[in-house]
């Protein structure tokens, strides 16, 4: 049964893409046309999308019943590969999110980048705007988000892996555009990443898991002949899939359903950032804050999560198979891994990008434990804080930058006049996203910092009134009844230092007393925090009551008022796909953890930074200065953590520079030693053959034809003797003939 | 009685040696006379056939009346045409009168 | 009797054209092309063509022979008189004509000519005055017509020209 909305579901992705192709053609000149028509079409998606998962909602046994629409599109041999849609109770709670937090973000960009002032006569494109100017090339920065946007939206509602794969693949692309969208824009460090290289280092090591995640996708093509999800997930298929084993090197025999799951999950390594494909996220943070806050915190990495949880039935095709139990085992690590490098950053971008490094990580252990719905749930509500805490900082960082400005300086600080290439002599650089340089910006810029802190404490666990509360303990939950110790112990950790380096962030940008003149003369009393904060408190609305429809019926005196909507509804999903998604039965000990971790790692976090909070600006020399107060008892590994157990570093020297060794000696073979030199030499040969051809043509093909005209001209020449002109000469001819013949007349016999 | 012959072979080396004159002499008043040697030859002939053969009618002489009256004419005419050439060309070698050369 | 005749007159008019060809003085040759039409009258004497001989006489001597002798004092500055008579073409000239003789001596003796005896007219001057305006009316009115335009011809071209 379908309401008929759910044939419009076609035109989500498609109205910002054709937001994004105006914008290219012709609206690119105006700004704010342009930004009008992207926020617009993200707006129409967004209440379509509210629309069609409302509709999704009243529909009964949706779980067993998606709609689909599909067309026969590629032709694959003698069948088709059919490209559609399916809306199913998945897709139902993403519409709810995706759609609205990218509406919200393009909003929060309308502010951030500037949009209604005036242009600066000395900003450059490819460099960030002076505060209180417009981004020179804002509108280029729409079109993509646009089309990011299309990207996403595509992306949720495929119905088979090809079209995901497709969108997967157009989000990669704006990520590549959006990190390096300051392209032109340099350092006069050269150990720094510029946004340029960053963006490509984003582009290369997502396109790592790209390609085993394509090679996992081509051979479950081999195996079942069609990539839709409804084919594959049937349970003949993945029976088979499962049984049917192929035989590798080392590994033996391995069920089809174990190697592709884990090649497929490689995708999602790469594009979720998990360890070891994690190094692009950190550094990706040199884009926009508003793409940092909608790719990299909220939409695009957790399409690799999205993709798990999606292709979930594959995943489990095997019981307690090694592709679930891999999955846990990366998630779990990452989590604890990037919260232990999270603690030690500065750069208040930074730490929440460890930070989603780490809660994908979750969320990908709960997936390989078989938490489906609660995954699902941590899915959503983490990108709502993650989005609110990113927007936050942006907010902080303008707030910042403004402040600097009213100082009298530049505010980007690289170089004195944005544009110089040449790295300029001024020795401290100042950063408006270095947290050390912040401080007391609570009485300051309120509103974010209220909505920064609410998002903060979603993001720890903070108990029943943040979204993030329910969705960890559920996790939490789930890793303790069905006796997964280990994870569960990792997870409880890691939640711990979550929190720690969460209250750290807070309390080292909002208490205590500025630590410089910028943070001193933060402000969010400029038009554009309008744009940007408004978003902010919207999130926070939802980073508290997100949660609520998911609270379990067990639960203890809240649990009665609930009905936990979500559970039914994404459960009825879970049931129709065969996936065990029970819910749990109620147990203190996971709470009581939880509720340790939480509340301990906040007040920590909160104890050990309110004495370095409170000191305000040093006497002499920069804040940067000050040692944080973790490093001196870890001394040494503090190090190795701020410097994120090297792996940059490590990787650059294994992989980075092979490449660009082989690079450069492929360089040499094709246009130095043997490509070029036989593609001239070819073409040396046909120029040979032309002058041969040529030399022939004039000397012998001409020499006939003129050496014809030149005999004619000779005969010519010679008959022309005859015409003296001298009528007697002629006369003698007539007399010639007749004498002659009359003489041969007569003497001839008769 | 002058056999006929002997009259033919009057005209016809009285002819023969107007043409020698008429194609061998640079002079063109001197080719003109050549030229006039051979029409009164073909006079000679003429009458020496009306005379021995055909004495009933005039025809003969007819025909020679009117080649006198044309040499007359053309004599008139190509004397005309010399006295013009040499005003222009202050020439009568018919040699250098060859522009239709080639 | 008539053949002494005949025999002096032909020599006489060969010998006279033979002086006309080879004399290099103009005038001279000229003078011997008179002879020669003297001589050719009285061989039409001797065909008992009367009126052709006299007409001979006044038309070729009277005034063709006079217009060629104008012609030779108009342009007798020119002629150089040590120049060569012949072109280069004149042994060719010679032998050829010398042929063209042959051959048309063979012929005249090979051929049976049908000579008819007939009474000789004396009153050719009538007849030939009859032929004229009979007959032969309109070749005689052409032959008029041709004088006239043969003689403005000559005028036109001759004229001095402004």
């Amino acid at each position: 049964m379908s309401n008929p909305i759910f044939n419009l579901a076609v035109l989500l992705p498609l109205l910002p893409f054709l937001a994004f192709v105006l914008i290219l053609l012709w609206t690119g000149r105006n700004k704010r046309l342009s930004a009008g028509l992207a926020v617009g079409s993200i707006g129409l998606s967004w209440i379509l999308g509210w629309a069609i998962a409302i509709a999704a909602f009243r529909v009964e046994g949706f779980g067993a019943n998606p709609f689909l629409a599909f067309r026969n599109w590629l032709p694959t041999g003698p069948t088709w590969q059919a490209f559609g849609i399916v809306i199913d109770p998945l897709t139902a709670v993403m519409l709810i999110m995706v759609p609205f937090v990218c509406f919200l973000i393009f909003v929060y960009s309308v502010g951030y980048m500037g949009i209604g002032k005036p242009e600066g006569q000395h900003d450059v494109r490819g460099w960030p705007a002076e505060p209180g100017h417009v981004d020179p090339l804002v509108s280029r920065f729409f079109a993509y988000v646009a089309l990011f946007a299309t990207g996403m939206l595509g992306l949720i509602l495929a119905d088979n892996l090809i079209l995901l794969f497709i969108f997967w693949e157009i989000m990669g692309l704006c990520s590549y555009l959006l990190i390096g969208f300051w392209f032109a824009r340099k350092y006069p460090d050269p150990k720094q990443i510029t946004p340029k290289e960053a963006g490509l280092k984003a582009f290369m090591t997502t396109r790592i898991g790209d390609t085993i995640m394509l090679a996992g996708i081509l051979l479950l093509w081999i195996q079942t002949n069609s990539l839709s999800f409804s084919e594959i997930f049937k349970p003949q298929t993945l029976a088979s899939l499962a049984t049917t084993t192929a035989n590798l090197p080392i590994l033996g025999p391995t069920p089809w359903a174990t190697l592709i799951a884990i090649l497929i999950f490689w995708g999602a390594i790469g594009k979720s950032a998990q360890f070891p494909l994690h190094v692009w996220l950190p550094d990706a943070m040199e884009g926009p804050t508003p793409v940092s806050a909608l790719i990299h915190a909220a939409t695009m990495v957790s399409a690799g999560v999205y993709l798990i949880i999606r292709t979930y039935p594959l995943m489990q095709a095997v019981p307690h198979g090694p592709a679930l139990q891999f999955i846990s085992f990366i998630g779990a690590f990452t989590a604890l891994f990037a919260a232990t490098i999270a603690f030690t950053q500065n750069d208040i971008k930074k730490v929440l990008a460890y930070s989603t490094i780490s809660q994908l990580g979750y969320m990908f252990a709960a997936l390989g434990i078989g938490a489906y719905i609660a995954a699902t749930l941590h899915l959503l509500t983490h990108a709502f804080f993650k989005a609110l805490l990113f927007l936050g900082s942006g907010s902080v960082i303008h707030g910042m930058e403004h402040g600097h400005h009213a100082v009298g300086h530049s505010a980007h600080g690289d170089t004195e006049a944005a544009g110089h290439d040449e790295v300029s002599v001024s020795p401290a650089r100042f950063d408006p996203q270095d947290m050390r340089n912040m401080g007391g910006l609570f009485k300051r810029m309120p509103r974010t910092a209220w909505t920064f802190i609410i998002g903060g404490l979603a993001l720890s666990g903070f108990p029943i009134v943040t979204a993030g509360f329910w969705s960890k303990d559920e996790i939490l939950a789930d890793a303790f009844v069905n006796g997964h110790t280990l994870v569960f112990v990792t997870l409880a950790v890691a939640a711990l230092l979550t929190a720690f380096y969460t209250a750290r962030q807070i309390v080292m940008t909002f208490f205590g007393r500025p630590r410089t003149e910028a943070a001193e003369h933060a402000s969010e009393r400029d038009s554009i925090f309008a744009w940007m904060t408004i978003p902010l408190m919207v999130l926070g609305v939802f980073a508290v009551v997100a949660g609520w429809v998911a609270i379990p019926e067990d639960f203890p005196i809240l649990g009665a008022l609930s009905s936990n909507p979500f559970h039914h509804f994404i459960g009825g999903l879970a049931e129709a796909l065969e996936i065990e998604a029970n819910p749990l039965p109620f147990r203190l000990s996971p709470l009581v953890v939880s509720l340790i971790v939480a509340l301990g790692g906040l007040l920590l976090g909160w104890l050990v930074y309110r004495g370095y909070a409170g000191k305000g600006a040093p006497a002499e020399g920069s804040p940067l200065e000050i040692p944080d107060p973790m490093a001196r008892p870890l001394g040494r590994a503090y190090t190795v953590l701020q410097r994120k157990y090297y792996f940059d570093e490590l990787y650059h020297a294994v992989f980075v520079k092979g490449a660009l060794r082989l690079s450069n000696w492929l360089f040499r073979v094709d246009d130095l030693w043997v490509i070029d030199p036989i593609v001239d030499g070819v073409g040396r040969l046909g120029r040979w053959f032309s002058e041969i051809s040529r030399r022939f043509d004039t000397a012998i093909v001409d020499g006939a034809v003129n050496g014809i005209a030149a005999i004619t001209n000779w005969m010519g020449g010679i008959v022309r003797g005859i015409q003296t002109g001298r009528v007697q000469n002629y006369l003698l001819v007539g007399l010639v003939t007749v004498s002659v013949l009359l003489g041969a007349f007569l003497l001839l016999p008769k | 009685m002058v056999p006929l012959t002997w009259y033919l072979f009057l005209a016809a080396a009285l002819f023969c040696i107007g043409v020698f004159g008429a194609l061998s002499r640079r002079n063109a008043i001197a080719v003109l006379m050549g030229i006039e040697l051979m029409l009164n030859a073909v006079n000679i002939n003429l009458v020496a056939f009306w005379r021995y053969t055909d004495l009933g009618q005039m025809t003969g002489q007819l025909f020679a009346v009117f080649v006198i009256t044309v040499a007359a004419a053309e004599a008139c005419v190509g004397l005309a045409l010399i006295i013009t050439i040499y005003r222009q060309r202050h020439t009568v070698n018919v040699e250098e009168l060859d522009t239709m050369k080639g | 009797m008539q053949q002494v005749a005949f025999a002096v007159l032909s020599l006489i008019t060969l010998g006279a054209a033979i002086m006309v060809v080879t004399t290099p003085s103009l005038l001279r040759s000229a003078l011997w092309l008179i002879l020669a039409f003297f001589g050719i009258a009285g061989i039409f004497v001797l065909l008992n063509a009367d009126f052709l001989a006299i007409t001979q006489i006044l038309v070729y001597i009277g005034a063709i022979s006079t217009l060629m002798i104008f012609a030779v004092m108009l342009s007798s500055k020119v002629m150089d008189p040590h120049q060569p008579r012949f072109n280069e073409q004149w042994g060719l000239v010679g032998g050829f004509s010398a042929l063209l003789f042959v051959a048309l001596a063979a012929i005249v003796s090979r051929v049976v000519w049908p000579v008819a005896q007939g009474e000789v007219p004396v009153d050719t001057i009538q007849r030939l005055g009859a032929d004229f305006v009979g007959p032969y009316v309109i070749p005689f009115e052409i032959a008029s017509v041709l004088l006239v335009v043969a003689m403005i011809g000559a005028i036109i071209i001759a004229r001095e020209r402004e």
